[in-house]
C-alpha cells in the first residue's frame, strides 16, 4: 500500500485517495474547434508508461483535493506531490 | 501413558500442566509448552500424513514454519481448520488433529499405489496426465484427485472467529527475536525509538533457546530472557510473539499476522482469533535468521529422516528425544552440535561427515565425548516404510562421485544436516537484488530497497559474536537517525565454539543399480529425477522448472527445498547457482488464514449501512428493505400476507389514483454555491442553465467526456447564488468528485463552491392527483395552486415551526411534490404527512413501486443511464444544447453516435399481455433463427403497469425509432423464455405529460 504526501494534509495512506488517471493530459478549452484526432487523444489515447508518470489523484477520504503525483509506474517509488495549480517543475 | 521419548527435566515445558489430546482418534498425553508435533514425538508418533503425489507416508521434518510435511487438519471448539503445520501448533487441552492425504487412512492409503506407479506421474504429470479424453476430466479424473489428494478440508460453516485488523506506525520494525533482533532492538530501544519486535514463535530468543553459547556470563537462553524482559517494560517498545511478519510491500509497509488464541482451547470473549497488523516502518531490521537445508539421498523421505537442527530443538526446548539409536549425516559442524546433545542426555549417535578432515572446537568436543565418527562417509538410502529402521551408508571418494561398499547400519532416526540457508523471503519481497555468497553456498540480500537492513544469519553470518556486534551497531546507528539520541549500550562478550568450513555437498549419488527416489521438495514430491526430466525435456528458465515439475510451489514454498534445486539445476547444466538464479520470492511467508485477511469487514459489516431518519417508522409499518447502494430502503410496506408483487402493485395503483409518499431521502445532494454557479452548471450539464429564475427547477443530465450520461437530476436556483443540485443515489459521490475534478484542475478560476449535503435534509415525495390536497393541509399559509406553485416550481414554507423546502418535481409521472427538511426533523415531517394525507387515503410506497411508476412513464434511470448510453439513446436529445459547449459534447459528433440505426429506447409489450418479461432479455427478430441469433438490444427494466394493468418494459434497441409497432421476440434462455412482443413508445402512459402540469 502506497504511503502519499497529500500536499494539504501531509502522509496519508493510499486508502484515503482515489486515483485519477494521467495528469498531463489538457483538456481541450471549451467552444474550441478541434480535429477528431486532438479529442480522441484528450478522451482515449493514454500513454502506459514504464517509469516516472505525472497522475492524478483526489484525497477522497481527507481534504477532498484533487492534486498530482510524480512516481515510478513500476517501482511505485513516489518522487514529489503538487497541489492542482502548482506548477510541476 | 508414558511418553517413552521424554527426557526427565529437560526442555522448556510446563510440566505441571497436564494436556490431553488426540490425533488421528486415538489419546495422548503432552505438556503445556508443546506443539503438537512435540507432544506426537514425545509418544514416539512418527507417521503423521502421506505425501501429496505418491501418498508416501510422511513424518516430521523440521520444528517450525520450514516444516514441509506435517501439516495436519485441525479441530478446536467445534471448527476445523486445515492446513495446519504441526510443529507451529501449541498444544492445548482438547486439542483434536487428523492426518491429511490419507484415504482411507494413514495406515492403509489407497493412493500410495501411485507410489508404485511412479514412473507414470513424472514431472509435469499434471500437464500430461489426465487431459485425454476430456470428458473424462470432470466425471473421472478430477475427483478421483479431489478424493486422494489436498491439503485438508476447509469448513463451509460460517466462522464464528472474529479478526482484527491494526495499523500501527514505528521507528523501527525488527523481524525476529533472535540474538541479531534483540541486540538491534535493544540499542534502538535505548536510544528511544520506537520498536515493534515481533517473533514467530511462542517463545523468543531464536536460535539462543538451542544453542551452547554464553553471552555476558550467562546462557544464551537467560541473556535473551533478560533483554525481553526490560523490553517489555520501555514504553517505546512492543514485543510480540506468535507473530509472523509475512508481507514486505510498497513504502515500507509490512503486515504482520498475531495468533492472538489458537495456542486456547477456546478463543477469550472480546478477543480476535488472529490480528493482522499493518506496519508503516521508518526502518525495517529483517533478522529473521536462517534454516537448515537437508542433504539429498535415496529415502530420503522417510519418517524419521529429519532437520538436524530440528533434532536439537525437540531435545532442548521440549525434552524429546526424537530417537533412540540416532544418526547423524552432515557436511558441515551443526550436526555434532545435535550429536553433542544426544550424547549428554544418555542416547549415543553415529556422525556421518561428509568430509575428510575436518577439525574445529566442537569437534574436537565430539571427540572427547567418545561420538562414534565416521570421516568421508554418506547415508546411500534410508530403509524402512513408515520409519527409518536403518540406513544403507557408504564411504565416498574425494571428489564425491564414487561411493564405496554399501554398508547397513540399524538406526531410527537420521538427523541430517547440509549447512545454513539465510531466511532472505522478505528482503526479497521488499525488491532487494540477492546475492550469491559463495561460501555459505545461499543467497544473501545484496544493497537495500526500501529501507530494510538484514542482520545475523539472514545474512549469511553465522558467528555470534559478529551478529550481536553489528546488530547492536545498527540499531544504535538507525535509531539515531530518528530520535537523535545516542545512548551508548556495551556489547555483552560472547563466549561461541568455532566452528570449521562446510563441505559444499549436497547430494548422494546413486549407488549403481539402485533407483532410488532422492527427494528435492517433500511436500509436492519432486524428485532428483522429476528436474532431470524437466531439462531434459527443453526447460531452462528456473521459473519454468518451477511450474513444470511444481519444486518449491507447495504451500511451505521450497524453505527447505529451494537451493538444493538450484544445485541440482546448474550442476546438470553446467552453470554455477547465481547464474541460474532464484525463483521469485512473494508473500505471505507462509499461509495466512483467509479469515485473518478480510478481517471485520464480512456480513454487514462488509460495507456500511446508511438508514434514512424515518427508518424507524418504516420498520415499525412493515417494510420489507431492500439494499440500494449502501443505503437500505424500503422496498415495499407488507399488508397482511401480500407477497412484493401484490404490495408494490397496490402502492403503486395507490398514487396514481389518490397519493402516496416516498422516502427519497437517499437521494444524492450537493449544495452549489458562487457567483460563477450558473455558468458552471451550463458547462456541466448539457442543457442551458444561465437563465434559470431564482425558485426554479430544471431537470438536467450530465455527461462524461466520451459522451456517456454519467448522472441525471434536478437542480434548483435556491437564491441568486445558491443552487441544489440532486444526483441519484448510485452517482452522489461520483458526481461530486466529477464537479471538484472541474472547478479544482480544469476551471479554477470559476469561483464556485460545492458540498454534499446529502445527509442534511430528509426528504419525502407526495405523489398522486390528491397530492396538492395533502400538500395545502400541511402548508395552509401557502398559495400551493398550480399558479402558485406550478411544475417545477421551488418555494419554502414553514411546517409547523420546521423548515421545508418544497420542490414541485415528479419521477412518478404524476402530480407530486418533493419535501425536504433538515434530517433530524424527518420523522415529524414523514408524520405530518401521513396525518393529514390519511383522508386523501394517502400509503407510503416503496422502492418497488417508484420503479412501476416511473417505468410505465418512460422515465429512465440507473438501468438505462447504464455507462453505455448517450442522451440520444434514452430520448432526452431534447436536452442537448446545441448553443453552448459543455463536458462531453464533442464526443457525440462520433460516427457511431449519430448513425442513423443508432439504438434508442423504447416501450415492450408482450402479445399475450400476461408473461412478465425477465429483466436483462435479448430482443431478436427471429426466435428460430440460428445461433448466433443477432441481438437488437436488451430489456433494461420490466414491471407491471398498474395503468393498464399487463406487463411492461423498456428497452433499449438498434433503430429504435423505427421500430415502434414491430413484432419482436424477448429471449431468455437463463429462464428459458421466449416471449412474442410488440415495440411501443417508451411513454407507455400519459406521453404528453399533462399530469405533472395539472
Ligand atoms: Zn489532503
Amino acid at each position: 500500500m502506497l504511503y502519499i504526501k497529500c500536499p494539504h494534509c501531509g502522509m496519508r495512506p493510499q486508502i484515503e485517495f482515489s486515483y485519477g488517471g494521467d495528469a498531463s493530459v489538457k483538456r481541450p478549452e471549451l467552444n474550441k474547434e478541434i480535429s477528431d484526432q486532438e479529442w480522441d487523444d484528450f478522451v482515449y489515447n493514454r500513454k502506459s508508461l514504464r517509469g516516472k508518470h505525472l497522475e492524478l489523484w483526489q484525497h477522497i477520504s481527507g481534504c477532498r483535493q484533487w492534486i498530482k503525483i510524480e512516481r515510478d509506474t513500476a517501482t511505485h517509488e513516489i518522487f514529489k506531490t503538487f497541489k492542482a495549480d502548482e506548477e510541476v517543475a | 501413558m508414558s511418553q517413552d521419548f521424554r527426557l526427565e527435566s529437560v526442555g522448556l515445558i510446563n510440566r505441571d500442566k497436564k494436556l490431553s489430546f488426540k490425533f488421528n482418534g486415538k489419546k495422548y498425553f503432552g505438556y503445556e509448552g508443546d506443539t503438537l508435533a512435540s507432544a506426537l514425538l514425545a509418544n514416539g508418533v512418527h507417521l503423521i500424513g502421506r505425501s501429496f503425489k505418491y501418498h508416501r507416508p510422511r513424518g516430521f521434518f523440521g520444528a517450525g514454519v520450514d516444516e514441509p510435511y506435517a501439516i495436519v487438519q485441525l479441530y478446536r471448539n467445534n471448527e476445523t481448520e486445515p492446513n495446519i503445520k504441526a510443529t507451529e501448533q501449541e498444544l492445548f487441552e482438547g486439542l483434536e488433529a487428523k492426518s491429511v492425504n490419507c484415504w482411507p487412512s494413514v495406515n492403509f492409503d489407497i493412493g500410495a499405489i501411485n507410489n508404485f506407479l511412479k514412473i507414470f506421474l513424472p514431472a509435469g504429470f499434471y500437464y500430461k496426465t489426465f487431459m485425454w479424453p476430456k470428458s473424462f476430466w470432470y466425471r473421472i479424473y478430477e475427483p478421483f484427485i479431489r478424493k486422494a489428494a489436498g491439503l485438508g478440508v476447509a469448513s463451509i460453516k460460517h466462522d464464528k472467529e472474529r479478526y482484527e485488523h491494526k495499523y500501527e506506525y514505528c521507528d523501527l520494525l525488527i523481524a525476529g527475536s533472535g540474538p541479531s533482533g534483540l541486540s538491534s532492538a535493544y540499542a534502538a530501544a535505548k536510544n528511544g525509538a520506537k520498536v515493534i519486535l515481533a517473533e514467530d514463535k511462542p517463545r523468543f530468543g531464536g536460535s539462543l533457546l538451542t544453542s551452547d553459547v554464553n553471552i555476558g556470563n550467562q546462557s544464551g537462553k537467560d541473556w535473551a530472557e533478560g533483554i525481553i524482559a526490560e523490553l517489555k517494560t520501555m514504553p517505546n517498545v512492543v514485543v510480540k510473539n506468535r507473530s509472523q511478519i509475512f508481507g514486505y510491500y510498497d513504502h515500507n509497509m509490512l503486515v504482520m499476522s498475531e495468533k492472538v488464541s489458537d495456542h486456547l482451547p477456546k478463543t477469550k470473549k472480546y478477543h480476535p482469533n488472529k490480528r493482522l497488523w499493518y506496519i508503516r516502518a521508518k526502518e525495517v531490521l529483517i533478522s529473521s535468521g536462517s534454516i537448515e537445508r537437508p542433504i539429498v539421498f535415496g529415502n530420503n523421505d522417510t519418517p524419521g529422516v529429519m532437520l538436524s537442527s530440528a533434532a536439537k530443538e525437540y531435545l532442548k526446548v521440549y525434552g524429546v528425544l526424537v530417537g533412540k539409536n540416532p544418526l547423524i549425516f552432515t557436511n558441515n559442524d551443526s550436526g555434532y552440535e545435535t550429536a553433542i546433545e544426544f550424547q549428554k542426555h544418555g542416547v549415543q549417535p553415529v556422525i556421518l561427515d561428509s568430509r575428510k578432515n575436518p577439525e574445529s572446537e566442537i569437534i574436537d568436543e565430539a571427540k572427547s565425548l567418545g561420538i562414534n565418527i565416521k570421516n568421508s562417509y554418506v547415508v546411500v538410502a534410508a530403509q524402512g516404510y513408515k520409519k527409518v529402521k536403518s540406513a544403507d551408508i557408504a564411504s565416498i571418494s574425494d571428489d564425491k562421485k564414487q561411493l564405496g561398499k554399501i554398508e547397513n547400519i540399524k538406526c531410527d532416526c537420521i538427523c541430517v544436516s547440509g549447512f545454513w540457508t539465510p531466511s532472505i523471503h522478505l528482503a526479497s519481497q521488499s525488491g532487494n537484488k540477492t546475492k550469491f555468497k559463495e561460501e555459505i553456498d545461499a543467497f544473501v540480500p545484496g544493497n537495500s530497497k526500501q529501507q530494510e537492513t538484514t542482520l545475523g544469519a539472514a545474512n549469511g553470518v553465522f558467528s555470534l559474536e559478529e551478529t550481536l556486534q553489528t546488530s547492536f551497531a545498527k540499531g544504535r546507528e538507525l535509531s539515531k537517525k530518528i530520535t537523535n539520541n545516542d545512548n551508548e549500550v556495551s556489547v555483552p562478550n560472547v563466549v561461541e565454539k568455532k566452528s570449521s568450513e562446510h563441505d559444499k555437498f549436497w547430494c548422494v549419488p546413486l549407488p549403481t543399480g539402485k533407483n532410488y527416489k532422492r527427494f528435492l521438495d517433500f511436500q509436492n514430491d519432486v524428485a532428483v529425477s522429476d528436474i532431470e526430466i524437466a531439462l531434459r525435456e527443453g526447460y531452462r528458465s528456473i521459473e519454468h522448472v518451477k511450474r513444470y515439475t511444481t519444486l518449491g510451489m507447495a504451500t511451505d514454498q521450497g524453505k527447505t527445498s529451494n537451493l538444493n534445486g538450484l544445485q541440482l539445476v546448474s550442476d546438470i547444466e553446467n552453470k554455477v547457482v547465481p547464474a541460474v538464479g532464484h525463483t521469485t520470492f512473494r508473500p505471505p511467508y507462509t499461509p495466512i488464514s483467509i479469515g485473518a485477511i478480510v478481517g471485520r469487514e464480512v456480513g454487514k459489516h462488509s460495507k456500511p449501512t446508511r438508514k434514512s431518519p424515518m427508518h424507524s417508522w418504516h420498520e415499525k409499518n412493515n417494510a420489507v428493505f431492500v439494499d440500494a447502494g449502501v443505503w437500505l430502503r424500503p422496498r415495499y410496506y407488507k399488508r397482511g400476507n401480500e407477497n412484493l408483487f401484490e404490495g408494490s402493485k397496490r402502492e403503486a395503483k395507490n398514487v396514481r389514483t389518490n397519493v402516496g409518499v416516498c422516502d427519497v431521502t437517499t437521494l444524492g445532494k450537493i449544495d452549489i454555491k458562487g457567483p460563477d454557479a450558473a455558468e458552471f452548471l451550463n458547462r456541466i450539464y448539457t442543457n442551458a442553465w444561465l437563465k434559470l429564475p431564482v425558485g426554479k427547477a430544471r431537470y438536467g443530465v450530465m455527461l462524461r467526456e466520451d459522451g456517456i450520461v454519467m448522472d441525471d437530476g434536478t437542480t434548483t436556483r435556491i437564491s441568486e447564488n445558491h443552487y441544489h443540485m440532486t444526483t441519484t443515489t448510485a452517482q452522489a459521490a461520483n458526481v461530486l468528485s466529477h464537479l471538484e475534478y472541474y472547478l479544482q484542475l480544469i476551471w479554477p478560476e470559476l469561483n464556485v463552491n460545492v458540498v454534499s449535503t446529502t445527509e442534511q435534509w430528509a426528504g419525502a415525495a407526495i405523489a398522486g392527483p390528491k397530492s396538492r390536497d395533502v400538500l395545502q393541509k400541511l402548508f395552509p399559509n401557502l398559495d400551493v395552486s398550480n399558479e402558485g406553485l406550478p411544475f417545477m416550481g421551488y418555494m419554502e414554507g414553514d411546517l409547523f415551526g420546521v423548515k421545508a423546502r418544497i420542490f414541485r418535481i415528479s419521477f412518478s409521472g404524476e402530480l407530486a411534490y418533493e419535501i425536504n427538511v433538515e434530517s433530524d426533523n424527518g420523522n415529524f415531517m414523514w408524520q405530518k404527512i401521513m396525518e393529514f394525507g390519511e383522508e386523501f387515503k394517502i400509503q407510503p410506497y416503496g422502492t418497488e413501486a417508484l420503479s412501476t411508476l416511473r417505468i410505465e412513464m418512460g422515465h429512465v434511470a440507473g438501468s438505462e443511464l447504464d455507462g453505455r448510453t448517450i442522451p440520444y439513446d434514452n430520448a432526452l436529445e431534447g436536452l442537448v444544447s446545441k448553443k453552448k459547449d459543455f463536458i462531453g459534447k464533442r464526443s457525440l459528433q462520433r460516427a457511431a453516435f449519430i448513425a442513423d440505426d443508432r439504438q434508442r429506447i423504447v416501450g415492450v409489450v408482450p402479445l399475450d399481455k400476461k408473461t412478465s418479461i425477465p429483466e436483462g432479455s435479448h430482443l431478436v427478430k427471429d426466435a428460430n433463427a440460428p445461433l448466433p441469433n443477432p441481438k437488437l438490444g436488451h430489456i433494461s427494466a420490466s414491471c407491471w403497469s398498474v395503468e393498464y394493468d399487463n406487463p411492461f418494459s423498456l428497452a433499449i434497441i438498434k433503430d429504435g425509432k423505427n421500430m415502434i409497432g414491430e413484432k419482436l421476440f424477448v429471449m431468455s434462455p437463463l429462464k428459458n423464455k421466449v416471449i412474442p412482443v410488440e415495440i411501443v413508445s417508451s411513454h407507455y402512459v400519459d406521453p404528453k405529460g399533462e399530469r405533472v402540469r395539472s
